[in-house]
């Protein structure tokens, strides 16, 4: 073992749909890695069937979210040495999400709700080749799309964390940022999407707690860029307190 | 088999990255019904880590360019090994396909007029790359992921059923492709999450299963990239090309040893980016090939120059294409100039103030502030070469991306070879696989058509069944990962950048034990989601692909692209002839040669005849100039 090599503590949960536990175990970890690193270790040598979703280990494609310390994280972006020395990481699996098994979840409602937005609606006019755009007006939209569907921010969510029943009316916060980007889309010629995003997407269940943008690894101003704006401008459609208090309340940077 | 979960589909495309979610759009605008299959969960394919651009010639920044140049900077970047066809096709195609995702939804980045911006990039003439930061595949397969939405809302308005006519299914792994009467009957395969085991029955399969980095150790693939579609295809029956062809991106992480490998966007040196080695020397103005020596400048004054007057001045060495690039960073390292760590310094800080790189190149100041605790935007990267791209594939026809003696296979993207020759230039991956994905849609759905009931005999799914649960059915102790780690090591050291014939001969004999040892591989645990079990599965793929690029590297004795051998280290006019072919019977794995398509005189014309004597031999040239009808 080089100087750069230690024994790590994790905790780690193991079980499925019916029944689970977190089990111990004690891992070698080298310099510079990330806790995806030191799971794959834990597969390779201790217990070949411990499951997990990983793919780009470069915070690029979203599978690899889990809870680390409780925390929903993208364990190939949380490296090991923000840990104290000694200290026992405790990793289990997205809580807002049912268990298939060990760490993998059913993301599958995530799915149905991008099904549930409408697509962007091209102008009729304008033939592929002569859109023409300013790039300051992609921009606004630009940031939503930076999204990779990790989905921490749904998972973070209060709204529908520990309240399974508000899943069938909440879209989430990954979804109300597909809505925003549509919406300040400079050619989408779909009208009323902020309307359909409170009466149908549930937006107006957000009480802008800014849980999913302290979360969010690609630092998408979820609340303030998205949700925030759409809020505002459905007011007069459908009175909402929590807009009205929000504008009150909270200052708001870089919102045109 | 009365209990097996089954599926019947006109067409059914094996990977969802951008190849096969534009076949899966093709196929269903031509109203038939289409399954998608994905390995991982629907939008995370290895498309998302393409950074750079799509390259398209529609001249937004510099007018001069067009298709005819687009045609010629491919085919020198394949060093003319390219197949002609794939090469017209791909540069006359591009700008349409990425003006179509536009209507799509896609935001690319624009230019002052409002028309897509283009970037410059290693090997492309003029500015053709159009892109969104350094983020490019994310907004292309985000783009086609909701277009396969869009599809299927339409059809629940219309059909009342959303997947009506476009189903996919995630995190499904296909073990065989199934044949009957020498054509294709269907897919077999199995469900990542439960084990249980799946048939789908279909006339036509689309393999668009991207790469094989997997068998190297160095690499900037996921755990995807196993090979999958290229072994599926050689034990159907077809034919791999090209395969010695690896390209090891020049400009990979090294430091940390966690992140080793993975990509440092080409952008980096698109946008000012230079290369030192550890004496401070700008070495690439050392290595530029004869080939090239009228197209890069051979002094830093004009180099730098370039950047904004590129009408008067020469490109700087550090865009030559990707191949020239990793091997001169190697042979810098192996002469004693590499940093501690093994690599090199690219260093665009020195280039551009901190707020414009950050703007400019984004997920690279996250990746290396998050992940190496390094800021780009006041210091230098480490970066040393990592295996990002198979140019060798399955062998095509052009036009319809039909696998050559297949019927009812077709292929598109990565595992498709023919179209980047012996290298790929930057850019050209996503927009090979807009186009050829919409053709092998295309070609798949006109097939289907003409040949809708394949039946499929018992035999045939329960040999299926038995090899797919071999792994938990066989006797032995081997440890999948093990031989994982020894296949990429082996391939690292014997297979890599630079290759000698004492080598591969090693290789091969050391791939032939490790096969040995994988058919003693057990899989311990059940059959829910079981990573032992599925790289079990796995290794048998990355093992037949990584014996197929030694022996076609064995058998190619010159030095071309992303294939060199440190015994054969000159370019060989005769070899640029052939291409190589891989076969296999069921045991053996046979490379032979084929005669290269020959090019038509229309596209033989775009050169200067002065260029091309440096690849062809003076008998060819003869024949070529003298070919008026076309091949």
């Amino acid at each position: 073992m080089s100087d750069s090599t230690k024994t790590v503590k994790l905790r780690i949960w193991r079980g499925d749909s019916t029944d689970g536990a977190l089990q111990d175990v004690e891992v070698e970890a080298n310099e510079g890695e990330v806790v995806l690193d030191v799971i794959h270790r834990v597969q390779a040598t201790q217990m070949s069937d411990l499951a997990v979703r990983w793919n780009c280990k470069a915070g690029k494609c979203g599978s690899c979210s889990m809870e680390i310390n409780g925390k929903p994280r993208l364990a190939c972006m949380t490296r090991m040495n923000m840990f104290e020395e000694g200290e026992t990481v405790t990793i289990t699996p997205l809580r807002a999400f049912p268990v298939i098994r060990d760490l993998v979840t059913d993301v599958s409602f995530n799915y149905k709700k991008a099904m549930e937005i409408p697509a962007f609606q091209p102008p009729a006019e304008l033939k592929a080749g002569e859109y023409r755009m300013e790039q300051i007006d992609v921009e606004r939209s630009q940031e939503f799309r930076k999204c990779i569907e990790c989905f921490l921010c749904q998972d973070t969510c209060h709204v529908i964390r520990d309240h399974e029943e508000n899943k069938k009316s909440f879209a989430g916060p990954r979804f109300f940022i597909r809505i925003a980007e549509l919406d300040m889309h400079p050619l989408d010629q779909l009208r009323n999407r902020k309307r359909t995003a409170q009466e149908e997407h549930g937006l107006g269940m957000c009480n802008i707690t800014k849980c999913c943008t302290e979360v969010c690894p690609e630092h998408i101003r979820i609340t303030d860029n998205a949700i925030i704006p759409m809020k505002e401008r459905v007011v007069d459609v459908k009175y909402d307190p929590v807009a009205w208090l929000g504008s009150k309340i909270f200052k708001r940077e870089g919102i045109l | 088999m009365s209990d097996l979960e089954t599926h019947k589909y006109d067409v059914v495309v094996i990977g969802a990255g951008g190849a096969g979610l534009r076949a899966a759009v093709e196929a269903r605008e031509a109203g038939l019904t289409v399954a998608i299959i994905c390995k991982s969960l629907f939008g995370k394919a290895h498309t998302v880590m393409a950074e750079g651009g799509v390259s398209a010639s529609m001249g937004n920044v510099n007018s001069d360019d067009n298709w005819m140049v687009h045609f010629r900077d491919t085919m020198r970047g394949g060093k003319f090994l390219n197949h002609w066809r794939m090469a017209e096709l791909h540069a006359k195609e591009a700008p349409d396909r990425v003006w179509e995702l536009e209507t799509w939804g896609a935001l690319f980045d624009r230019t002052k007029e409002g028309k897509i911006s283009q970037r410059n990039f290693g090997g492309h003439e003029y500015p053709r790359l159009a892109h969104v930061g350094d983020r490019t595949g994310l907004e292309l397969i985000r783009t086609m992921q909701q277009r396969i939405v869009a599809l299927q809302q339409r059809d629940k308005r219309d059909n009342g059923d959303a997947e009506s006519h476009i189903k996919v299914f995630a995190e499904l792994t296909i073990t065989e492709i199934l044949k009957e009467d020498g054509k294709v009957a269907g897919a077999y395969g199995y469900w990542r999450e439960s084990g249980e085991e799946v048939l789908f029955q279909s006339p036509a399969v689309i393999l668009a299963t991207g790469g094989i980095g997997k068998s190297f150790k160095v690499t900037s693939n996921s755990w995807e990239g196993t090979g999958d579609g290229h072994a599926l295809a050689l034990k159907a029956g077809g034919r791999l090309v090209d395969m010695e062809f690896v390209q090891f991106h020049p400009t990979g992480m090294i430091w940390p040893p966690s992140v080793r490998g993975l990509l440092v966007t080409e952008s980096v040196r698109g946008d000012g980016g230079v290369l030192t080695n550890t004496d401070g020397v700008r070495f690439m103005f050392n290595y530029i090939p004869d080939v090239f020596k009228d197209k890069y400048a051979d002094n830093e004054a004009e180099a730098d120059r370039w950047y904004n007057d590129q009408s008067n001045n020469r490109r700087p060495p550090e865009l030559l294409p990707r191949d020239e690039v990793a091997r001169s960073i190697n042979s810098e390292v192996k002469a004693g100039r590499g940093t501690e760590h093994g690599g090199v310094y690219l260093d665009v800080s020195k280039r551009l103030p901190a707020d414009v790189i950050r703007k400019k190149l984004p997920s690279m100041w996250h990746q290396f502030k998050e992940l190496a605790d390094v800021d780009i935007t006041q210091t230098a990267m480490e970066v040393g070469p990592t295996c990002h791209y198979v140019m060798g594939g399955i062998e095509v026809d052009p036009d319809t991306a039909a696998a050559v003696g297949v019927p009812g296979l077709f292929a598109a993207g990565e595992v498709a070879g023919g179209m980047h020759g012996s290298n790929r230039l930057g850019g050209n991956s996503l927009s090979d696989l807009l186009v050829f994905g919409r053709r092998a849609g295309a070609g798949a759905a006109a097939y289907a058509h003409a040949n809708k009931n394949q039946v499929l005999s018992d035999a045939t799914l329960l040999n299926a069944s038995n090899r797919l649960n071999a792994p938990f059915t066989r006797n032995g102790d081997e440890n999948p990962y093990t031989i994982h780690q020894e296949l990429q090591q082996a391939t690292n050291d014997l297979v890599g950048i630079i290759r000698t014939q004492t080598e591969l001969e090693d290789a091969i004999v050391k791939l032939a034990q490790l096969r040995v040892r994988a058919e003693k591989v057990k899989s311990a645990g059940g059959r829910t989601f079981n990573p032992g079990f599925h790289l079990a599965l796995d290794l048998d793929n990355m093992l037949l692909v990584s014996e197929c690029i030694a022996r076609a590297a064995l058998q190619r004795e010159e030095s071309r692209g992303g294939h060199t051998r440190d015994d054969f280290p000159k370019m060989d006019s005769k070899w640029r002839q052939v291409n190589s072919i891989c076969t296999w019977d069921g045991s053996v794995i046979t490379a032979t040669t084929q005669s290269l398509p020959m090019m038509p005189k229309e596209l033989f014309d775009l050169f200067d005849p002065h260029e091309l004597e440096k690849y062809m031999t003076p008998e060819e040239m003869t024949s070529v100039s003298g070919n008026e009808g076309g091949a």
